[in-house]
């Protein structure tokens, strides 16, 4: 049974409580406890500069030549909090409440009610850093809507809320690395989880420039490695992202929890060819004032403008009048998959529908819509040539964010013990679906505000062992590793692991996307191991693995990714209801929307590694809903 | 309607730091001009993979002009032709069937070469660890919004917080200089109330480090402003340099 370590006493005071009990570790003796933080992103650097601030000795690891690169920077459209400026009646309570039923009931009340109560230090903290968030004419700070919330509550930073909030992270990180009091080691991919006599108690770590393996021990070791979406191989995620570290983490003993929930973002540019590498997000912002569309007649191929308005099916307004475009993320991209799954779909591939804004520039006038839009149509038509004011947008659905990830309880520690989990990386606030604007909250509120108290409290309980990276834990972990690399590159086969990759991209994103059937999943999970059988006979890894090789850092990671895609699977598999991001056909109301099923599922579906190819064992945390009643949602 | 086209390109190969390096020409044909730079290159490397070569190595990650982590100087060009774009947002309808198009890594004593086009930009992190930073501990900050920020101030230290760190500034520049990068952090922190208390300090260690990494002066000759993909401003070097003299007299 999985104790998710849940404070006693209401729901508004479990976290003032836990703090109050916590033990603490004495200040002079801080310095004795070393911990590692792997990954740069908002959740990492923001632990790894607090940690230090507190006095503990902090070794950082991340795979990007800087810290400020990490995938958090590419984050557009803003953070949330509760500070209810506009005074339009937002609290915690209202944003823990919306961010429950937002994640359609599968996300940990408890875990939620801490998010929001810490959502306004976040922007505090912020603000003093230099984060220059909008700002008003009179000098305070600016809040907007966002996907569909019905308070103003986002802080954002133009379109560069992420790359703003990194920044102000990275720079409490570098002061520290300036003083001295943090070991930063970039381009280092992290490859194992040391785990001895039951605990974390390091990494081994490849250094990408150089190909030497090393160990490094640790008090406590921190993840904040991000999500996985890049397991679809297409994705608006950087092209670094990976299961890497979570993966080999979940083979050391760690439970993966919900890795089916995924996210998918609604208007993204539409795939263009096969040459892809990825794809880009246009921000959820464009729906506010763009009309959704296919033509009425399938495989209609005129001009967009040489089609008449009474042959132009606007089917989210149709199906949806009350919400029209502005309907959540997940029916948004379902329906735009339906029209173009039916012949509806527009573009040279069929798959993308229109966002188009001729309405909106005739009634606001062209400024209006520059003044509001103007830098995302400017993108939008570096990429694809074709400029928004004058022909409508063709947009189409993308993997975006992940859900799903390691198993924390309350204090964010996975089942291994001294292995917490930070950001996008663990499964714990988002349930089945994350609204938008609160990622960036999440990672920063496990980075500065929870980690350092939960932390402490475990460190003060586990003296701390100077713990030598000589141990045979070490050594065979790193023997494990250069005989794979050597392996790997030993292949020589005739495909190119992006081949690999975009193979089982296709299959995750066919069979186990916007929506999933038994058929479907059955079908993937034959095909999986026999893709990474061939992976294991006939790829081809050039080069060396002693100085910079590009190829192997890539072929480690989609290895991990087609032994992680069959857990993902299995968990799709065996959640026979519709939830949040996870459409299960089998499980839908009559008009065809998503139906959950709270009496049998009402749970985390925790998993535990039986070995590659082996069906994990599923652990139950069952969830229960004292504050935020269960409830349907609908938005016709 | 698919337009393609083919192209010569030279790059510039150097398997480790200590080599000499040199251009390799390679003939890549079929180039769908909606393809990105970076997915052409990807496109070459699947290619000389096949073939049994290593492919070119070269750093990337958001590929949306975000990371800062791209860049090389394209025929001359550092991020190529296009104004205000990174090296993955240009996209080879800039390019004409048959060009040649020489490819080639930042270039600078500050930026020493890894691979091929990667470049060690190690020097810039170290200028931000020298006082690119407010010091507020976790915790310690007022409520935000105590400190009301004059609009306008607010606008120019986000123009000059906009800079994303890929070092093109460094690339275009003849003498090397790394005054913009410094100048965009400085003004930011520095146009700020809460970056009033380290002002001092900051201007004159970030300015001594980046002496001190060998990044050369500044000629007034523009380069950088031209070839930056966030369009960061060299206002922001005046202002430094006005900062740093007042700074050392008042120290
Ligand atoms: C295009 C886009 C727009 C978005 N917009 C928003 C938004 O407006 N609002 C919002 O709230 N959220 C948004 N999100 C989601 C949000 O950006 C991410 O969920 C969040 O930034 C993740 O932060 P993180 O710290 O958990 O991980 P990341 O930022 O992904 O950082 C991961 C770190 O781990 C390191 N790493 C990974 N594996 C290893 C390894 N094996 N060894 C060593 N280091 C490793 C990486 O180098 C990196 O430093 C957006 C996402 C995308 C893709
Ligand atoms: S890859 Fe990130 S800016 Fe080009």
């Amino acid at each position: 049974m999985l104790d998710s370590k849940i404070p006693e006493g209401p729901m508004k005071d479990k976290w003032t409580n836990h703090k109050s009990k916590i033990k603490l570790v004495n200040p002079a003796n801080k310095r004795k406890y070393h911990v590692i933080v792997v990954g740069t992103g908002l959740a990492g650097s923001a632990a790894a500069a607090t940690l230090s601030e507190l006095g503990y000795n902090v070794k950082v690891f991340c795979i990007q030549d800087s810290p400020r690169r990490a995938h958090s920077i590419a984050a557009q459209g803003g953070i949330n909090a509760a500070k209810n400026y506009p005074n339009d009646g937002d609290s915690i309570h209202r944003l823990f409440y919306d961010t429950v039923k937002g994640g359609d009931y599968r996300s940990r009340e408890a875990n939620v009610h801490r998010l929001a109560e810490v959502s306004n230090n976040i922007i505090d903290q912020c603000v003093a850093q230099g984060v220059p968030f909008a700002r008003e004419y009179a000098g305070y700070l600016d809040n907007r809507s966002f996907g569909g919330a019905q308070v103003s509550r986002t802080f954002y930073a133009r379109g560069q809320t992420g790359q703003q909030l990194l920044l102000g992270a990275y720079s409490a990180l570098m002061k520290e690395v300036g003083k001295g009091a943090i070991d930063l080691h970039t381009r280092c991919e992290v490859l194992d989880i040391v785990v001895v006599k039951g605990v974390a108690r390091g990494i081994v770590v490849r250094n990408l420039l150089t190909g030497e393996v090393t160990s490094h021990s640790a008090d406590a070791v921190i993840l904040a490695t991000g999500g996985y979406s890049n397991a679809f191989y297409l994705s608006t995620n950087a092209k670094a992202c990976n299961v890497t570290a979570s993966w080999r983490a979940h083979k050391r003993g760690a439970l993966l929890a919900n890795p089916c929930y995924t996210q998918i973002h609604p208007t993204c540019i539409p795939v263009h060819g096969d040459y892809q590498s990825k794809l880009t997000l246009m921000s959820e912002s464009l729906r506010n004032d763009g009309r959704v569309w296919v033509p009425k007649q399938a495989k209609d191929d005129r001009s967009p403008k040489d089609i008449p308005e009474n042959e132009r099916d606007y089917y989210l307004e149709r199906k949806y009048p009350s919400f029209g475009n502005l309907v959540p993320r997940d029916l948004a991209s379902r329906n735009a998959k339906y029209v173009c799954d039916d012949g509806f779909g527009v573009g040279a591939t069929g798959e993308a529908v229109y966002l188009d804004f001729a309405d909106a520039i005739n009634r606001l006038g062209k400024d209006v819509i520059k003044a509001r839009y103007g830098n995302l149509f400017e993108m939008y038509d570096r990429i694809t040539n074709s400029s928004p004011y004058q022909d409508p947008m063709m947009i189409y659905p993308a993997l975006h964010y992940t859900m799903g990830g390691l198993w924390v309880d309350y204090n964010l520690m996975s089942n291994l013990p001294g292995l917490f989990v930070l950001g996008e990386a663990n499964f714990s606030d988002h349930g089945a679906n994350r609204l938008g604007a609160s990622a960036l909250m999440q990672g920063l509120a496990d980075g500065y505000f929870i980690i350092p108290y939960t932390i402490g409290d475990y460190l003060a309980q586990n003296p701390s062992g100077q713990i030598d990276a000589n141990l045979p834990e070490f050594k065979e972990s790193e023997q494990k590793i250069k005989d794979k690399t050597q392996k790997i590159l030993k292949i020589e086969g005739k495909k190119t692991v992006d081949d690999f990759h975009r193979e089982l991209g296709k299959l995750l994103w066919n069979n186990c996307g916007m929506s999933r059937n038994e058929k479907g999943l059955k079908e993937a999970l034959e095909k999986i191991p026999e893709i990474r059988d061939e992976f294991s006979k006939n790829v081809n890894v050039p080069g060396s693995d002693a100085d910079l090789n590009q190829a192997l850092e890539r072929a480690g990671r989609v290895s991990d990714f087609l032994e992680f895609g069959e857990t993902l699977i299995y968990d799709a598999l065996h959640r026979k209801e519709s939830c949040g991001g996870h459409f299960r056909e089998e499980s839908q109301t009559e008009e065809g929307e998503a139906l959950r099923d709270d009496d049998n599922f009402a749970y985390v579906a925790a998993w535990q590694y039986q070995g590659v190819g082996k069906i994990p064992n599923l652990i139950k945390e069952p969830l229960t809903f004292e504050e935020v009643p269960l409830s349907q949602r609908s938005y016709k | 309607m698919k337009n393609t086209i083919e192209l010569t390109l030279k790059v510039w190969r150097q398997k480790i730091s200590e080599d000499k390096g040199k251009f390799e020409t390679y003939e890549v044909k079929d180039i769908d001009t909606s393809m990105s730079f970076l997915e052409m290159l990807d496109v070459l490397n699947e290619k000389l993979t096949l073939e049994g070569d290593e492919p070119i190595a070269f750093d990337h990650d958001c590929r949306e002009g975000v990371c800062g982590m791209c860049g090389a100087i394209v025929n001359g060009e550092a991020h190529g032709p296009q104004k205000a774009t990174t090296l993955c947002q240009l996209h080879m309808r800039k390019f004409k069937n048959k060009d040649t198009v020489v490819i080639e890594p930042w270039r600078a004593k500050g930026f020493p070469v890894i691979k091929d086009l990667v470049v060690d930009r190690g020097s810039f992190d170290r200028i931000i660890a020298a006082g690119g930073y407010i010091s507020v501990k976790t915790g310690s900050a007022p409520e935000a919004n105590n400190q009301p920020i004059k609009h306008e101030n607010a606008e120019l230290a986000f123009d000059a917080a906009a800079c994303i760190g890929c070092g093109a500034c460094v690339a275009a520049c003849p003498n090397a200089s790394a005054m913009l990068f410094t100048s965009a952090k400085i003004s930011h922190l520095n146009l700020l109330p809460q970056g009033q208390l380290e002002a001092k300090e900051r201007v004159v260690q970030m300015v001594e480090k980046m002496d001190e990494e060998g990044f050369g002066n500044c000629s007034n000759e523009y380069e950088c402003e031209a070839a930056c993909p966030k369009e960061i401003s060299v206002s922001n070097i005046a202002r430094m340099n006005r900062e740093y003299r007042d700074a050392k007299f008042s120290v």
